[in-house]
């Protein structure tokens, strides 16, 4: 339903010391110019890169991306394959998989069962617990690195010999605050008869929690699942930290920035790699919006 | 099939907050029995503490001989159905009323019977591979009741199971559930704030208020002798009379008739009680005889009901359909003193 | 390029998706037997700690002990050997308004003001237009897209949006054509100091708006509209309504986005590390502690900056938590 349009038709005379300028006739066309060149400024950014990276080097320095929209067309797939060849893109694409894929299974695995706990059941600190993860929402990061890296280095969990797995395991104790408070305020708002038929039913803890919980939940783990994933692949700061920037262990992010640092005039190989890591987060939320919003959404409508 | 025994059952959440006060009821095997009160009254509360889903702060709860106060709820054997149906809404419904027997650790091909059984009885047999979203319902609530029959629990639980229904399924219902009381035979506890589900179903009625049972009989004990001003007041539509009045002599005065009194009193203050139907437009004895200045006429066609002054109090008649009277008259009425009710002043208590 | 290698681990990739999930299943499971072993008094104490048990433990050793062992490590030098107290903090904070900490601090602070209040402004008003017209979901999703891609994409993005050729010749970058447009000579943008910290912010901002949009669209969508219909034919125009009913039941939510915006703001970091390394008087304090412990490898005084961020976290993080206290207790 949109307001605007379940509005009351007012004379013209009455209309006048009530300014609805969103309103009836050239009004309306007005929003719509507004609202479509909104949209129109907001892809440009996007769009422009995106026509680059079809452009061959010369193009760049000589004219707007613009340009190349009216004929004659110079288009190219030189700095797609040209990108791969120079950089180690196809190995950090690998890498950003390895990283993310585990890194959002563990903490989504380790949240449901703790968000559980902190829904259903009762039990010393509980309240004082959850008031904590909700605290930590805030935390900045940058007040974890040094004694993680410290401990790190000390149980030999550095990226040259366990690979990936000091990732994962940052990625899930940084992750555990919001997946827990999205999946408890889900929980939650599961109807107590539910649980209350299901205790007379003569179901226990594991009963209740794998055959009526989860399924109930899939909308919500799957939002989850999406949200800790995209944050995941499309982090920059912690995977530099705790990986580095070398070639073999690199994820997307980091190998992109390190173009951006040392082919930084090689502006269409820079165009071709952006575009090489959105993809997978534009093909992930663009199926999935739904899922991803209602992540978003989760715990931030107030009122 | 069991007795259900409440024996001095209290529950208390915090000091100053007693929520069920000395509850004391005897529930006989296959017996309908409802227990009725306004919200906040207690009945739910007690209900839950006989499933087991609340403890109970003092007192014994007994089904049979067994007292069930330190028993799980599953092991108590008993089904309960409540208000929102609390029905498994990614299950269909043949797995919603096989749950139960799952849990069980019952056979596959048993736990097939109960469900088609249950099923057959209440003419769900076409619905079984639904999810409960595609039902209606009237349908759900007899999901819920498969759910519970499967059990063949010893007693029934049922928690305002109408209340969701609109008026006319309301009706309906209430009456398949007390032709479904016949069939099973198993003692039924029966939960609600409609007085008129109250009367209609009940074998007898157990009335509850701040905690307190206030009554337990039959409906027609109940409605012809309430034990105090509240049951009198809950149990019939329109709502009894009252009339404060003093009484002097074995005669009842109230602001604008007197009335005798068929039986002496020990008070001399108090509410005179009498009902709507206890009016009459035709006045036999002139010695309980009133008149009413009318506000109000309400014409349902099978009754007349005039709202208006008798004195300084307000009084309701329900008088003879063909009476022709109109807002702003003044009628004499008749009152029938066989039927009157006066209540003490200070306890409530009902002297006649 | 070396797909061998590449196929090699996927194995791993594999054993580590299906066997987190089991491994965990498991030990749910198995705890769950063990309780049972306990009278069944005990249970209900004993059971919510096999289930919270991982989770605490995680948070406790990755969020809460580092934070801990930060604010200790803030108090020694760079080899850590030397206790040297709030020397950290002094050389941090002195030489104000440009030398330590100071300008990051500074540029974090605009980025708090700036970031915050054009987002929600735009989100805001977004929402509000897009909620008038028929195609609202398609153009909402285009507008919230930025959200799905990195902030290093966002950067490379907007690192091309502001290119910069030298006038009189035919510019590259969009802003500066637009500029061409107007006969406005190009400015180089992301390296003028007097333009760096609003180039920066408003790629930040173009990135964060389809957020706000998208909570604010919801809270929008949840004022009854009967309320809004009431208001209509007690006879208050459009504004009116917007600014007596709207407005005031979407605060709560403005509050929060607000917070998460500000949030984000003082820990800014991709953004400014991928398009100017904080270079040109841009310098934020993410970027600082970031300079500090890899290229100075200074975890000392490294450790006092991030000590710095979360002090200026903690007005937020107290706020967010009166907030869900009082949500908690209405329930």
């Amino acid at each position: 339903m949109t307001i605007a349009s379940e509005q009351i038709a007012t004379p013209a005379a009455e209309r006048r010391f009530s300014p609805e300028w969103l309103g009836q006739g050239f009004s309306k066309v007005l929003l719509h110019v507004v609202v479509i060149g909104i949209t129109l400024i907001w892809i440009i950014p996007t769009l422009g890169l995106f026509v680059s990276s079809f452009r061959p080097l010369d193009q760049f320095t000589a004219s707007g991306w613009w340009t190349a929209l009216v004929p004659p067309f110079k288009f190219t797939l030189d700095n797609y394959t040209g990108v791969l060849d120079a950089s180690n893109l196809g190995q950090s694409f690998f890498n950003s998989f390895m990283i993310t894929i585990p890194a959002t299974v563990i903490p989504v695995t380790i949240a449901a069962f703790a968000a559980y706990a902190f829904s259903w059941m009762k039990f010393w600190g509980r309240d004082f617990f959850f008031l904590a993860l909700v605290g930590l929402l805030a935390v900045p990061l940058q007040g974890t690195f040094v004694p993680i890296l410290k401990l790190f280095v000390q149980l030999g969990l550095t990226a040259d010999k366990v690979g990936f797995v000091g990732l994962w395991l940052v990625h899930t104790g940084y992750g555990l605050p919001f997946a827990i408070y999205l999946l408890a305020n889900f929980f939650r708002a599961l109807p107590t008869d539910l649980f209350e038929s299901a205790e007379i039913d003569g179901a226990g803890t594991l009963t209740v929690f794998f055959r009526i919980v989860l399924p109930l939940s899939v909308p919500a783990i799957a939002s989850l699942v999406i949200f800790q994933f995209l944050w995941i692949w499309n982090d920059y700061l912690v995977a530099l930290i705790y990986v580095g920037s070398t070639a073999e262990v690199a994820p997307l992010t980091v190998t992109l920035a390190n173009l951006v640092g040392s082919k930084g005039q090689d502006y269409q190989l820079l165009t071709a790699a952006a575009f090489f890591s959105m993809v997978v987060p534009l093909i992930v939320f663009f199926s999935l919006q739904r899922y991803f919003v209602r992540g978003i959404l989760a715990g931030s409508v107030k009122g | 099939m069991a007795s259900v025994t409440f024996d001095h059952v209290v529950k208390r959440y915090t000091a100053d907050l007693t929520v069920v006060k000395d509850f004391n009821v005897e529930i006989k095997d296959k017996e309908f029995m409802v227990l009725v009160g306004p919200s906040g009254c207690g009945k739910s509360t007690a209900l839950r503490m006989l499933a087991g889903l609340e403890a109970i702060s003092e007192g014994q709860i007994r089904i049979g001989d067994r007292v069930v106060n330190d028993i799980a709820a599953k092991d108590r054997d008993i089904a309960m159905v409540f208000q929102s149906y609390a029905l498994y809404p990614h299950m269909s419904v043949y797995d919603n009323m096989a749950f139960p027997l799952q849990m069980q650790h019952l056979k596959k091909p048993d736990i097939d019977k109960r469900v088609k059984s249950a099923s057959g009885i209440l003419g769900l047999d076409n619905f079984l591979q639904r999810k409960p979203r595609a039902l209606s319902g009237g349908q759900r609530q007899r999901v819920a009741l498969g759910r519970a029959i499967v059990r063949n629990p010893k007693v029934f639980l049922l928690d305002e199971p109408l209340s969701n229904l609109d008026a006319k399924l309301r009706g309906q219902t209430r009456i398949e559930l007390q032709k479904l009381h016949r069939d099973l035979e198993t003692t039924f506890i029966y939960v609600t704030h409609d007085q008129v589900e109250a009367m209609t179903m009940g074998d007898r009625i157990a009335i509850m208020n701040a905690g307190i049972l206030q009554q337990v009989g039959t409906p027609g004990e109940i409605y012809d002798h309430p034990a105090n001003l509240f049951v009198a007041g809950f149990i019939g539509s329109p709502t009894m009379n009252f009339v404060p009045a003093t009484t002097e002599n074995g005669s009842a005065k109230a602001s604008g008739f007197s009335v005798k009194l068929p039986k002496a009193v020990s008070a001399t203050r108090g509410t005179l009680g009498f009902r709507p139907e206890a009016l009459t437009d035709r006045v036999a004895d002139e010695a309980s005889s009133m008149q009413m200045k009318v506000d109000v006429v309400e014409r349902l066609g099978s009754d007349q009901f005039l709202y208006g002054k008798v004195g300084s109090d307000s009084v309701t008649a329900r008088v003879d359909p063909r009476m022709k009277v109109d807002p702003g008259d003044t009628v004499k009425l008749g009152l029938d003193t066989r039927t009157l009710h006066f209540f003490d002043a200070e306890t409530e208590l009902a002297l006649l | 390029m070396d797909f061998s290698q590449l196929l090699a681990d996927v194995p791993t990739l594999v054993a580590v998706i299906v066997g987190v999930p089991v491994v965990l299943a498991a030990y749910i499971i198995g705890g769950e037997y063990l309780v049972r072993l306990l009278p069944d008094k005990a249970r209900p104490s004993v059971r919510p700690w096999i289930w919270v048990g991982p989770a605490l433990a995680f948070v406790g050793v990755f969020l809460v002990y580092p934070v801990f062992g930060t604010a200790y490590r803030s108090l020694f030098d760079l080899s850590g050997d030397n206790f040297v107290g709030l020397s950290n903090y002094a050389n941090q904070l002195s030489g104000f308004p440009a030398g330590g900490a100071w300008i990051a601090i500074r540029n974090n602070l605009y980025w708090l003001a700036f970031f915050t209040i054009l987002v929600l402004l735009f989100g805001l008003l977004f929402a509000v237009l897009t909620d008038r017209v028929p195609y609202e979901s398609p153009i909402k999703s285009l507008i919230f897209m930025p959200m799905a891609i990195s902030f290093v994409a966002i950067a490379l993005i907007w690192k091309f949006m502001y290119s910069y050729q030298p006038p009189g010749e035919p510019q590259t970058g969009t802003v500066n054509a637009i500029l061409a447009v107007f006969h406005q000579d190009p400015r180089i943008w992301v390296q003028d100091p007097n333009l760096a910290n609003q180039a920066l912010i408003v790629a930040a901002v173009w990135g964060f708006v389809g957020f706000a949009m998208v909570i604010l669209s919801a809270a929008l969508k949840g004022i009854p509209g009967d309320l809004l219909e009431a208001a209509r034919v007690d006879g208050a125009g459009e504004l009116t309504i917007f600014r007596r009913i709207i407005f005031p039941l979407m605060m709560p939510t403005i509050v929060v986005v607000g917070t998460t915006l500000v949030i984000f703001a003082l820990k800014a970091f991709d953004i400014v590390y991928v398009m100017t390394n904080g270079n040109y008087d841009t310098d934020v304090l993410a970027n600082r502690m970031y300079k500090l412990l890899n290229a100075a490898q200074d975890y000392g005084n490294a450790s006092a900056v991030a000590i710095i961020l979360v002090a200026a976290v903690i007005p937020v993080l107290i706020f967010n938590l009166r907030q869900f206290r009082a949500v908690e207790a209405r329930r």
